[in-house]
């Protein structure tokens, strides 16, 4: 798999894997998408960096392991949920608001966050599952 | 439709016991697989077929105009396949260790929870 | 995006509009708490040192929550919050109930009394690999399937806590864990997915998932024969996961494989989740389905007792001859389905709140003694007493407690089940649960006397010099002996708690209006 062809081409392709999953992640709310699939997209975007470049790059781009990544995303996630408190509405309750900014309108919401969350609770897992097994293949 | 599905479901869950009778650990896994599958398939059979138009509703109304897709069977179809897919991983990861650690993939041979000469208890002091 | 507010949407047609208080976070608060603290705990998963002592303060506030709910609930009745504010039955919704509050209750405190062994026994390298937030995933599951009121969601929490436990029961990856995660693993995603074929044959029959909706549709009878079917397989599942009689093989052959706080949280709270929602389905969602089976139920119930107390009296390994005891209490909480009254259900409810506590203590009993003793074999252990008098006296409550003796609490759900099983002229079930009881107590005694009073067996310069056994060893073994000798001379808060419950089991219209007010 280690061709030139594809190693000089994979960091490309991660990048525009990346750029897309944050694409479907963001129109996710109105429209096919969300940060499941986002966040698999991100996943399978960073196995092919590892395929072509092997696991450590993959690991040191990451910056974070896998892991807090996903459990990053669970904290965010819950949280987006118990923000709903402070609106005497129920668990998981969606809130929205809109910004202000550089003349542009912004919606914000909680389901956004949660979605976040999601993203980054699949892309810490599957990346995690992912790098262990091409670890284990590259021994 | 519903007629062939089911056909479908039933020779799936056929096939996944069958494997999942066997002694070999990947057999065991592989039924697994199919056994997810086949529920998924079942659910989404139960669910009914309407039509494949998106269950979205237009800006101005309260109810969809017309007839749409059941989305409920696909959100808990979603939500099973994540969990049958995490669990296929673990399960072969698990596997592949004891195959490794205990050196068999025989399960009649994986005797070390339940050793095969267990002592009956001591019958006098 | 749905702020450019084009129309004006009327939400209170979908959502539920009136607002809540903080209180109302009670219902949501015991499953929320844990999962937060363990994506906390994984966050800081190098600063190990945090770990044990975050994840015991996040139980004191699970606790402290769940104690509220249960006050809450025994005041006002059910008690409900839709996630998402979508109303029921189209929303996911948590509905909680005495029976419900009570069990959460007492996961928290067993939870609680588990980490603290835990924290004596688990090394650095579990501590790392995340054994705190495998437990507090697992609390979280098994409040969720104990708090919610939806069908599909049960599954789902199902699911937390059975992946949370191949956690718990695999990490350290010994040779004799993989194997006996392997087969834990196996049989219980079998029984998962025959819940799960289950729930998409409910949905697609009834065409709903929230069990007071399931409720209504089962009373007014337009549901049909499927009923029959899916609830052969419901039943099936849940009996597996209980680990009653022709499927209990997989609980002797895994539990014991792991670190003894692990195996008494399982212990305590698995089996009884299976049993919860054979309670929960067969009484109060589908009392049709309960009426058909209970011979059935309590063949079972008889069957499982005796081959319970066998299996303890054959094992030598008393780690897993506990789990023939958790086997043999499974029984008697059958019983009380088998048998179906307010009544005999109460002292099943009884009977596994009794359980719950006392088989978390048998299996940390048998930890500390296994430890101490560095053998688990009834041949090589030995001198016990000499070396520990606190263990022996905490070791004999939970044996007598186990066995079901004055004056602690397992005498008083038996002799319920009794009375009720007399009531019923099921004769034979009498005569087995109290063969069940002397058998247990000859076992249980067998432990008990080779472990503590004969002298030690093996020579002491083959026996490395007996370690001291810590605080945090000896307290959580002598916090259920005393929880349970409380229990047993002072009876009546818990077992006007259970009958409670199994008033709110009966009384379906009550659970039902506090759903769907309208329906």
């Amino acid at each position: 798999m280690r061709t030139v062809i594809f190693r000089t081409v994979a960091p490309f392709l991660t990048a525009l894997m990346i750029i897309f999953s944050i694409f479907i992640l963001l129109r996710g709310h109105n429209e096919p998408g969300g940060g499941f699939i986002g966040g698999l997209i991100a996943a399978s975007a960073n196995a092919v960096y590892g395929i072509a470049c092997g696991v450590s790059p993959v690991r040191r781009s990451l910056k974070f392991h896998p892991m807090t990544i996903a459990a990053a995303g669970l904290f965010i996630a819950t949280l987006a949920g118990m923000a709903s408190i402070f609106a005497q509405a129920g668990f998981l309750t969606g809130l929205w608001t809109t910004v202000n900014l550089f003349g542009q309108t912004i919606d914000l919401s909680t389901t956004l966050f949660f979605d976040i969350g999601v993203y980054l609770v699949v892309l810490g897992t599957f990346s995690s599952i992912g790098l262990a097994l091409e670890e284990r293949e590259m021994e | 439709m519903e007629t062939a599905l089911s056909i479908v479901v039933g020779l799936l869950f056929a096939s996944a016991v069958y494997l999942m009778l066997s002694l070999h650990t990947i057999r065991i896994l592989l039924g697994v697989v199919l056994l997810g599958n086949s529920v998924n398939l079942l659910i989404f059979t139960a669910g009914r077929f309407r039509s494949d138009v998106p269950p979205i509703i237009p800006i101005d109304s309260y109810v969809p105009t017309t007839d749409v897709a059941n989305p409920l069977p696909q959100a808990l179809i979603l939500t099973a396949i994540v969990i049958s897919f995490s669990f296929f991983v673990f399960l072969l990861v698990l596997a592949y260790r004891a195959y490794q650690d205990l050196g068999t993939d025989d399960s009649d041979k994986m005797r070390l929870a339940e050793p095969v000469g267990d002592d009956t208890p001591p019958q006098g002091y | 995006m749905a702020a450019t507010g084009v129309t004006k949407v009327d939400r209170s047609l979908a959502m539920v509009t009136e607002a809540l208080g903080a209180w109302d976070w009670l219902v949501i608060a015991p499953v929320a708490l844990p999962l937060l603290g363990a994506a906390a705990l994984l966050l800081i998963r190098k600063r190990i040192a945090w770990h044990a002592p975050a994840s015991i303060a996040i139980m004191l506030l699970m606790l402290a929550a769940d104690v509220g709910l249960l006050i809450r609930v025994w005041n006002e009745g059910p008690v409900h919050m839709a996630m998402g504010s979508w109303l029921p039955p189209f929303g996911i919704i948590f509905a909680v109930d005495t029976l419900g509050a009570v069990f959460a209750t007492i996961t928290a405190f067993i939870g609680l009394v588990c980490a603290v062994y835990a924290t004596a026994e688990i090394d650095t390298t579990e501590y790392r690999y995340g054994y705190f937030t495998f437990y507090l995933l697992m609390l979280a599951g098994v409040t969720g399937a104990f708090l919610t009121g939806d069908v599909f969601n049960l599954y789902v929490w199902f699911e937390v806590l059975l992946i949370s436990s191949f956690g718990l029961l695999a990490l350290g990856s010994n040779p004799i864990q993989l194997d006996g995660t392997f087969k834990y693993a196996i049989l219980n995603l079998v029984a998962t997915t025959l819940f799960l074929i289950t729930v998409g044959l409910i949905y697609g029959i009834a065409g709903t998932l929230n069990m007071a909706d399931l409720a209504i549709k089962a009373r007014s009878g337009d549901l049909g024969a499927p009923v029959m079917s899916f609830g052969v397989l419901l039943t099936f599942a849940f009996l597996m996961k209980a680990a009653a009689f022709p499927l209990n093989a997989w609980l002797p052959a895994s539990y014991h494989v792991t670190r003894s706080a692990s195996s008494a949280l399982f212990a305590a709270l698995l089996t009884k989740v299976g049993v919860y929602a054979l309670l929960r389905t067969l009484v109060l969602v589908f009392p049709e389905l309960g009426e058909t089976f209970a011979p059935v139920l309590l063949i079972v119930a008889n069957s499982t007792m005796i081959a319970g107390a066998l299996g303890l009296l054959a094992s030598n390994d008393i780690r897993r001859m506990v789990g023939w005891a958790v086997i043999s209490g499974i029984g008697v909480i059958l019983v009380g389905l088998g048998l179906g009254e307010a009544a005999a259900l109460s002292g099943a409810i009884a009977y596994a709140i009794h359980s719950m506590v006392v088989m978390a203590g048998l299996y940390l009993l048998a930890g500390a003694m296994s430890w101490l003793a560095g053998t688990d074999s009834l041949f090589k252990m030995g001198g016990l007493a000499v070396h520990s008098p606190a263990l022996l006296l905490c070791g004999l409550g939970i044996v007598l407690a186990t066995a079901g003796l004055p004056p602690f609490s397992g005498l008083w759900p038996k002799a319920i089940l009794v009375e009720a099983a007399l009531s019923k002229a099921a004769y034979v079930t009498v005569g087995i649960i109290l063969v069940n009881g002397l058998l247990t107590t000859i076992a249980l005694g067998r432990m008990f006397a080779f472990g503590f009073w004969r002298a030690a067996q093996m020579e002491r310069s083959e026996l490395a010099p007996f370690p001291l056994l810590s605080k945090s060893r000896i307290v959580p073994v002598a916090t259920i002996a005393i929880v349970s000798l409380a229990g047993g001379l002072y009876p009546e808060p818990w077992l006007a708690a259970s009958r409670q419950a199994a008033a709110g089991l009966l009384d379906a219209a009550t659970y039902i209006n506090a759903v769907l007010p309208e329906g």
